[in-house]
């Protein structure tokens, strides 16, 4: 099957923009939920890695270097709020849009396709993803754990986890049907938010176990924001954002196909 | 309202059920036209091949029960269902390539709220004035204007949420008149208000009407159609099965007036043959006895002199009501 990665353009139009003009609109009347997803990985920092990390002490990060624990687990719970949030965003508010909230229903009577409608609703997303980001980035400077000048590449880093797990949440709820459904995507994300190389090192893990980690799309992502984090760059950081890009572009070809049978009835 | 009903032929082919005629008015193209609109959902047939026309500055109207292929037209033509088969245009327009372009021009009501209920009732028109990608502040001067026109200025700042259903509605209609559109599509416009709210609607509507705009609506309400639509379809199980302004299908298809018979329980069941002969048509519903003749009182005396006593008697003047009976076997509302 030949995959069209062509229509990500043919898709949406400028007519995305509004779709993020209304959602200004809407957190105009509450602007302090915009950040309601930055405490997530906050508290996960401090209990984690300020808490737990004084029973673990030190460990091994990229590149063989000896780095506090703190260190090693606050790129990956940024990778894992990317990840989270993006996923909540494209499956169960997206699903709760598409057919309960008749919200998009009314805005495709107007001149906006169903295209305009996802793009607008994965640029917001994203827009979302990069202020958390930075609150979190602010954070890690504060308790003394930026390194090296790279982490400022971590915000870019987040934002692709955030667009490659958002395109294919989407692609995975334009064949929802029910609620239960989602039990299914639980199934997936809890046990890579727990094992993808987040809260301890690969080396613990057996052999076979670990191939399938690092296959993973969180793990790709946990260990791309925590080399930049310390500093380290190599062949492997290029691998990442490749696999990451991809999985993207595969999602939104995907959705492009599906939308307008799921929403043009 | 008098129009040239008498004067008007009507060619006896028309008589037969389910005969169609494209718009009378042939000066200037249809806004609207369809010929063997068909749509289906898998094994489903919910519109099965209709063909009618929309004349520029007409209110036309969809009339039938719920489930006969209203709201799947009406989806249709607002471009937001795909055409099955058959052949639609509008504004001149194919829906299938040109859909973003016809709904630029389109002021659609649906069925149910639409309401945007994260936002006040001015960002609610505001906003939707973006999707039609007009400039900001030609959408607050237009808003501020609907704002007044639907009687709604002084809610501006408020949440949707809290409004009633009269105002929701009236401000779904603000917002589909947002990008001043050429064809307004209401579907089921005034279903589940109360009498007052509706009336204030249909005044708002007919204003509209004045300004030329092309009103298309749906309705299961005799009245509403017989207020608001020039000329209107009855569609019954997926097909149109008549046509024609309501004069003229009240002309067609019953008689000048109704004779209703009420009875006490169980009376009806013992009538038998009693009533044959005093109507030119005699409908039998569980609660009552319509008789169809042009003059009703005759018919009361008439019946009075074969011994017939109902416990209530009223003459009316036929509706569509009756025209549906007529057509369908079936009241509008069940």
């Amino acid at each position: 099957m030949a995959l069209r990665i062509t229509p990500l353009f043919a898709f949406g139009s400028r007519r995305a923009l509004r779709m993020i003009e209304r959602n200004l609109l809407v957190y105009k009347h509450g602007w302090l939920m915009l950040f309601s997803g930055f405490f997530e990985p906050f508290f996960y920092l401090l209990s984690i890695g300020f808490g737990l990390g004084r029973l673990v002490g030190d460990v091994v990060g990229p590149g063989g270097q000896t780095i506090p624990y703190a260190l090693f687990v606050a790129p990956a719970l940024l990778a894992a709020s990317s990840m989270n949030g993006a996923i909540t965003e494209s499956t169960f508010n997206f699903f709760f849009k598409l057919n309960y909230d008749k919200t998009f229903a009314s805005i495709l009577t107007t001149p906006m396709s169903p295209g305009d409608i996802s793009l607008g609703e994965l640029g917001w997303a994203l827009i979302r993803g990069a202020l958390y980001t930075i609150g979190f980035l602010v954070v890690m400077v504060l308790f003394g754990l930026a390194r090296s000048p790279l982490i400022l590449l971590t915000l870019p880093g987040a934002l692709l986890i955030g667009f490659a797990f958002a395109a294919v949440g989407m692609a995975a709820t334009s064949f929802m049907k029910t609620w239960q459904d989602f039990d299914l995507i639980q199934l997936v994300i809890l046990p890579m938010f727990l094992f993808s190389g987040t809260f301890f090192p690969l080396d613990s893990l057996p052999e076979g176990l670990r191939i399938v980690v690092q296959l993973t799309p969180l793990y790709q992502g946990v260990d791309l924001l925590r080399g930049l984090t310390v500093g380290v760059i190599g062949p492997e950081t290029v691998v990442h954002v490749a696999y990451l890009l991809v999985m993207g572009l595969v999602g939104l070809s995907i959705v492009s196909r599906r939308l307008d049978k799921l929403l043009l009835k | 309202m008098h129009d040239s009903l008498a004067t008007e032929p009507t060619p006896a082919v028309e008589e037969a059920l389910g005969a169609s005629r494209p718009a009378a008015r042939a000066s200037a193209p249809p806004l609207i036209s369809a010929r063997g609109l068909t749509k289906r959902f898998d094994d489903f047939t919910a519109v099965d091949g209709i063909d009618f026309e929309v004349a520029p500055g007409e209110a036309f109207g969809f009339l039938g029960p719920n489930g006969a292929g209203k709201t799947s037209t009406m989806r249709m033509i607002g471009c937001t269902s795909p055409v099955s088969d058959g052949e639609l245009r509008i504004l001149d327009m194919d829906p299938r390539r040109q859909g973003p372009q016809i709904r630029s021009r389109l002021g659609v009501v649906p069925q149910q709220d639409t309401l945007d209920n994260e936002l006040t009732v001015r960002e609610n028109l505001l906003i939707y004035g973006r999707y039609f990608g007009l400039p900001r502040e030609e959408c607050a001067r237009r808003a501020d204007e609907l704002l007044d026109f639907v009687q709604l200025a002084d809610r501006g700042k408020d949440l949707v949420e809290p409004l009633s259903g009269g105002m929701k509605r009236r401000l779904t209609i603000a917002r589909s008149l947002i990008n001043e559109p050429s064809l307004m599509l209401l579907d089921e416009p005034t279903t589940g208000l109360d009498p007052q709210a509706r009336h204030l609607l249909w005044d708002r509507l007919y204003r509209l009407k004045q300004r030329g705009v092309t009103l298309v609506l749906t309705t299961h309400y005799m009245d509403e159609a017989e207020q608001l639509c020039d000329r209107l379809v009855v569609m019954d199980k997926a097909k149109i099965v008549a046509e024609g302004s309501p004069q003229q299908l009240i002309q067609r298809y019953s008689t000048r007036e109704v004779a209703e018979f009420r009875f006490l329980p169980g009376v009806q069941e013992t009538l038998d043959g009693k009533l044959d002969g005093l109507a030119s048509r005699i409908e039998k519903l569980p609660d009552r006895v319509l008789l169809y003749a042009d003059d009703g009182e005759e018919v009361v005396m008439a019946a009075r002199e074969r011994g017939i006593h109902p416990e209530a008697v009223l003459v009316r003047r036929s509706t569509l009501e009756d025209v549906f009976l007529r057509l369908t076997g079936r009241s509008l509302v069940d």
